[in-house]
């Protein structure tokens, strides 16, 4: 595969990226002058439905067909909300695209805005994203000043107006009706779905919930067509009828036991292994990887052996994981004792489980006292049997939660406790620590 | 017609619009569940209720849905297809059962709620025996602050949220809330803000666990010895429906029993808690007779004080037929108003009879309020707490209108007797002790011109301290008969304990009053009531679990 032009961090590092000077003269908001002047909204929402653009938040969702599930012919008003929630572990690259480049996103913002009909967009903010905070209202005023927001954009009376809101920092908030439901001052907990937020969202509302690194791609594909965006990526899989394919470029993060971290930006489907050994300048220490979290750490753990598992919709679901997820790929060393990192997950989750499903609130506590005591050396044998089944049971099983977030827990020690059981047997049986103890990455 | 077909056996639903569980259980099949309850929203969170859903197509082939589903948030439709006993449903249930035990404190030995706790019996029919965590349980603090009749014993919450969203969506006043996340959530409110409100005793009752305690029950008594009675609460013309719960002739607790037609789930705490003047040891046991005016009354055997007294009716009837008022409580029976009026009647036709104090307190108090304490305008409230506090003005008032074709107030009998027109005045009562009484001194006074006052009643009063002759009455627990309550419910209320001491039921002193044989039984009474006054005609047989509505063609 040829290098990736970069699309999406093409201005990341130029001085004054964050500027809206800077961004138009490198052309930007002509994706808006496009639409706005020649397209009419529901051309804009065929441009992206054809480009095949799904969602870059985790469950990548189609975003045309998203939108194109709003009530027709809503007498308004229609929100957007845009998520900035960004949230999952080892996962930053919204936050590049904030910081960076916040003209770019905002473009998408107004774009999308314009094709749904929404006259209000919400983004909502991952509290502890200070700098993106103060970037991205810094932009927001600058565009008002512009005039690419407010009343009559470019003189075509259309309107939009953005509030930045900044969460107070859960988890839970990522999933976008409890996005919906702590914006609207309440507490995050999912709502039970029908109505999905396309009908009833925010303030009881037809709402669109879009992340912001697919709002970024919905800038360069009124800019440059569908079937730009379509040259780069992975076709659909002609067995699997299901498959919407995967287009487009994807900003990947390392992080981890790697020599570099950081983000990177490539068409989707590259590998694990090109990843961890091209961008992330391989493992550290000169030391082989362990393994590896392909996608934030509710898409699960994958081996060493896995690592040439494409990094698209459909890869993580061959090596028995839930999916792309974010795309945030973290790498553990041989060293790296696979007890510590499931309690440092299942601690994760246990944090943040927001307490509305039994099976979640209970379940993820439990699997973090289990992996506790293991942890300290009174493991028991049966403890793997539990943990897998309780995995398995609390979200892996459809339908048991409302929200994702129990099924985001249970993947990695599912996938833990199969392709690790006997480094998890070897730990239980020796019965006291292999390592000393450290925590892990505190969060 | 739509058709839901559980575990293979079709129920007809026709057009209600009703969810899996009410469907179910329509078929005879309990799917348990923690966080849905009827009059709250779904919220589905508790995920006791899932269970395999599918449709049957109009050619007759079925799909089922690959996931297990709520059932409280499902809603049945024709052609659905609902499967509570299959593996998959079984296992979710299970599961959800174990996760719910993991933190909860086997203190069952303990805790009131046990025998009537859902997490028992669900854990017994679809839970495991033992668990399988051996790690320790959250144990948050209890919170005994968290309301003036309510208590918290947090350890043992299963986080369904009901008394949450009570205080939301029925009472308004919003200060129950969820504090922290995942296992370590809890219930509380917000500092120095209790859960006071007028229906905060509700939330107990909404309790599916023992984690919320009514104050006033704790620990009294293992609710597997108490017997449950229908019956109606007599504070306010709501009439709510509830069970009166007794054992061994005292009465333990109030609890609201679900009626559509009278008042829903709920019961307000001034019913709820203000019952225990029935177990007062300053109730009247036997009746008294006063000799001279301001001497002490003395104990007289019934066999003594009805003969007298009738005579004594007789004699002034002899004399002046329109000088004798009989005065019918609104806390009678319509059975025993009716016995009264044509005891009175049958004395004489000349004989006036007159309605009781009727207690007004304020004005009707709506529910849900807004947090400024602001009630919701009328056709949305959830719960009405009327003024009137008094369960049967309506029943005795069409009593009256029958036998004497009007229902003079109590002001005009007052403006008699300070006319000296009064020579004999039967006062019945049986109203409960409550601020300022029903009767104020100077009107007592007043009564004090009256050669023969007769008070029939459960307590002291500026009233029967000027008796010639106190009868004890009987409270609600202690008898039968009908209510009528504001909205023309006819709701039958039952006998859950004897009454005490010597105490003959008002019915019963009334039937004797009138010399007819035998015991009082309120059916027999109501039977003659129904054929006698035709307001009440449709009482002739049974009113029913949910009461009965009077407002027919039958009178006004």
């Amino acid at each position: 595969m040829p290098d990736h032009e970069p699309v999406l961090l093409r201005r990341v590092g130029k001085p004054g990226s964050q500027a809206i000077d800077g961004y138009l003269a490198d052309g930007g908001y002509q994706a808006l002058h496009k639409a706005v002047t020649t397209m009419t909204p529901e051309q804009v929402i065929d441009v992206v439905k054809t480009a095949g653009l799904r969602g870059r938040g985790g469950a990548g969702f189609p975003a045309g067909v998203k939108w194109g599930f709003l009530p027709k012919n809503h007498p308004g008003p229609i929100y957007l909300c845009v998520n900035g929630d960004e949230s999952e572990p080892c996962t930053f690259n919204n936050r590049v695209l904030m910081e960076e480049d916040p003209h770019q996103f905002l473009e998408g913002v107004i774009l999308t805005a314009y094709a749904v009909r929404a006259w209000v967009a919400y983004i909502y903010l991952r509290y502890e994203y200070g700098r993106s905070f103060r970037v991205l209202q810094r932009a927001i005023d600058e565009a008002y000043a512009k005039g690419y927001l407010g009343y009559d954009i470019l003189g075509k009376g259309f309107n939009l107006q953005v509030y930045l809101h900044r969460g107070a920092g859960a988890y839970i908030c990522g999933e976008e009706t409890g996005l919906i439901e702590s914006l609207e001052g309440k507490r995050a907990w999912p709502r039970i779905k029908p109505p999905f937020p396309a009908v009833e969202g925010a303030f009881r509302k037809p709402t669109i919930v879009n992340n912001i690194e697919t709002l970024a791609c919905v800038t360069h594909i009124v800019q440059r067509g569908a079937d730009w965006f379509k040259s780069m990526g992975v076709p659909p899989d002609p067995k699997n009828p299901r498959d919407a394919g995967s287009y487009g470029p994807k900003l990947y993060n390392i992080s981890g036991h790697v020599n570099k971290p950081g983000t990177i930006e490539a068409p989707l489907g590259i590998t694990v292994r090109e990843l961890v050994e091209k961008h992330g300048g391989g493992v550290w220490k000169g030391r082989k990887a362990k393994g590896a979290i392909p996608g934030g750490i509710s898409m699960g753990i994958i081996t060493e052996k896995e690592f040439d598992m494409p990094l698209d919709f459909n890869g993580p679901g061959k090596c028995a994981c839930l999916g792309l997820g974010t795309g945030a790929v973290t790498v553990f060393d041989e060293e790296t004792s696979i007890v510590d990192v499931l309690y440092n997950i299942t601690r994760f989750f246990a944090h943040e489980s927001c307490g509305q499903c039994t099976p979640c609130r209970e379940g993820t506590g439990w699997m973090f006292k289990m992996m506790d005591r293991i942890r300290r050396g009174q493991g028991r044998k049966e403890d793997l049997a539990i943990l897998d089944e309780v995995a398995k049971s609390i979200g892996i099983m459809p339908g048991t939660t409302i929200c994702g977030l129990a099924d985001g827990a249970g993947w990695p020690v599912k996938n833990a406790v199969e392709k690790f059981r006997e480094e998890l047997e070897g730990y239980i049986k020796q019965g006291k620590k292999t390592t000393p103890l450290t925590l892990v990455g505190a969060h | 017609m739509a058709t839901v077909i559980v575990n293979d056996k079709p129920v007809e639903i026709g057009a209600d619009k009703i969810n899996l569980v009410q469907a179910a259980e329509r078929a005879g099949v309990l799917i348990p569940h923690y966080c849905w309850h009827p009059s709250l929203s779904v919220v589905a969170s508790c995920r006791m209720c899932l269970v395999e859903v599918g449709e049957k197509k109009p050619d007759g082939s079925v799909a089922m849905q690959p996931r297990v589903v709520p059932a409280c948030q499902t809603p049945a439709k024709d052609g659905t297809i609902v499967v509570t006993n299959s593996p998959k449903a079984k296992a979710a249930q299970a599961q959800t059962l174990e996760g719910l035990l993991l933190n909860h404190p086997l203190d069952c030995p303990v805790c009131d709620k046990a025998g009537e706790c859902t997490l028992q019996d669900f854990s017994w029919k679809f839970g495991h025996a033992e668990s399988r965590m051996i790690d320790d349980k959250f144990a948050p603090p209890n919170k005994d602050h968290i309301g003036e009749h309510i208590t918290l014993f947090t350890d043992r919450c299963i986080k369904c949220s009901r008394c949450v969203r009570f205080t939301r969506e029925i009472s308004g006043t919003a200060e129950l809330e969820f504090v922290h996340r995942g296992e370590h959530e809890e219930i509380d409110i917000f500092p120095g803000h209790p859960c006071n409100n007028k229906l905060a005793g509700n939330v107990v009752d909404l309790c599916p666990v023992g984690a919320l305690g009514n104050k006033d029950f704790l620990y009294k008594q293992r609710v597997w010895y108490l017997k449950s009675h229908d019956s109606v609460c007599p504070d306010c013309s709501t009439g709510c429906s509830i069970h009166v719960d007794a054992n061994k002739n005292i009465v333990y607790r109030l609890r609201p029993r679900e009626n559509p037609q009278a008042q829903g789930w709920y019961m307000c705490d001034d019913g709820r808690f203000g019952f225990h003047y029935i177990n007062s040891e300053h109730r009247f046991l036997r009746p008294f007779r006063r000799d001279k005016p301001g001497g002490s009354p003395q104990p007289a055997p019934w066999e003594a004080v009805l003969p007298e007294l009738r005579q004594k009716l007789k004699d002034a009837v002899k004399q002046d037929g329109s000088s004798v008022v009989g005065v019918l409580s609104p806390f009678l029976t319509c059975e025993e108003a009716y016995l009264l009026a044509k005891y009175f009647k049958g004395l004489s036709g000349e004989v006036r009879l007159a309605l009781g104090p009727v207690p007004v307190v304020g004005e009707d108090d709506v529910y849900p309020k807004d947090r400024k304490g602001k009630a919701v305008p009328l056709p949305e409230a959830k719960f009405v707490i009327h003024a009137e506090k008094c369960p049967n003005r309506k029943g005795v008032e069409e009593v009256l209108r029958h036998f004497q074709g009007e229902a003079v107030a109590f002001d005009e009998v007052l403006r008699w007797v300070d006319a000296g027109r009064v020579k004999a005045l039967y006062l019945s009562g049986g109203y409960p002790p409550r601020p300022n009484g029903w009767i104020g001194d100077d009107a007592a006074k007043s009564l004090e011109k009256v050669p023969l006052l007769v008070v029939h009643d459960l307590l002291a009063s500026p009233a029967s301290e000027r008796a010639h002759y106190v009868i004890p009455a009987a409270s609600f627990a202690e008898k039968d008969g009908v209510f009528v309550n504001q909205a023309q419910l006819a709701q039958e209320i039952q006998r859950a304990i004897r009454p005490p001491g010597e105490v003959r039921t008002d019915g019963q002193v009334f039937l004797d009053l009138m010399e007819r044989r035998g015991l009082v039984h309120a059916p027999t009474i109501r039977k003659e009531l129904a054929k006698e006054v035709p307001y009440f005609a449709s009482l002739a047989g049974e009113p029913g679990e949910h009461g009965l509505k009077l407002n027919g063609a039958a009178g006004k």
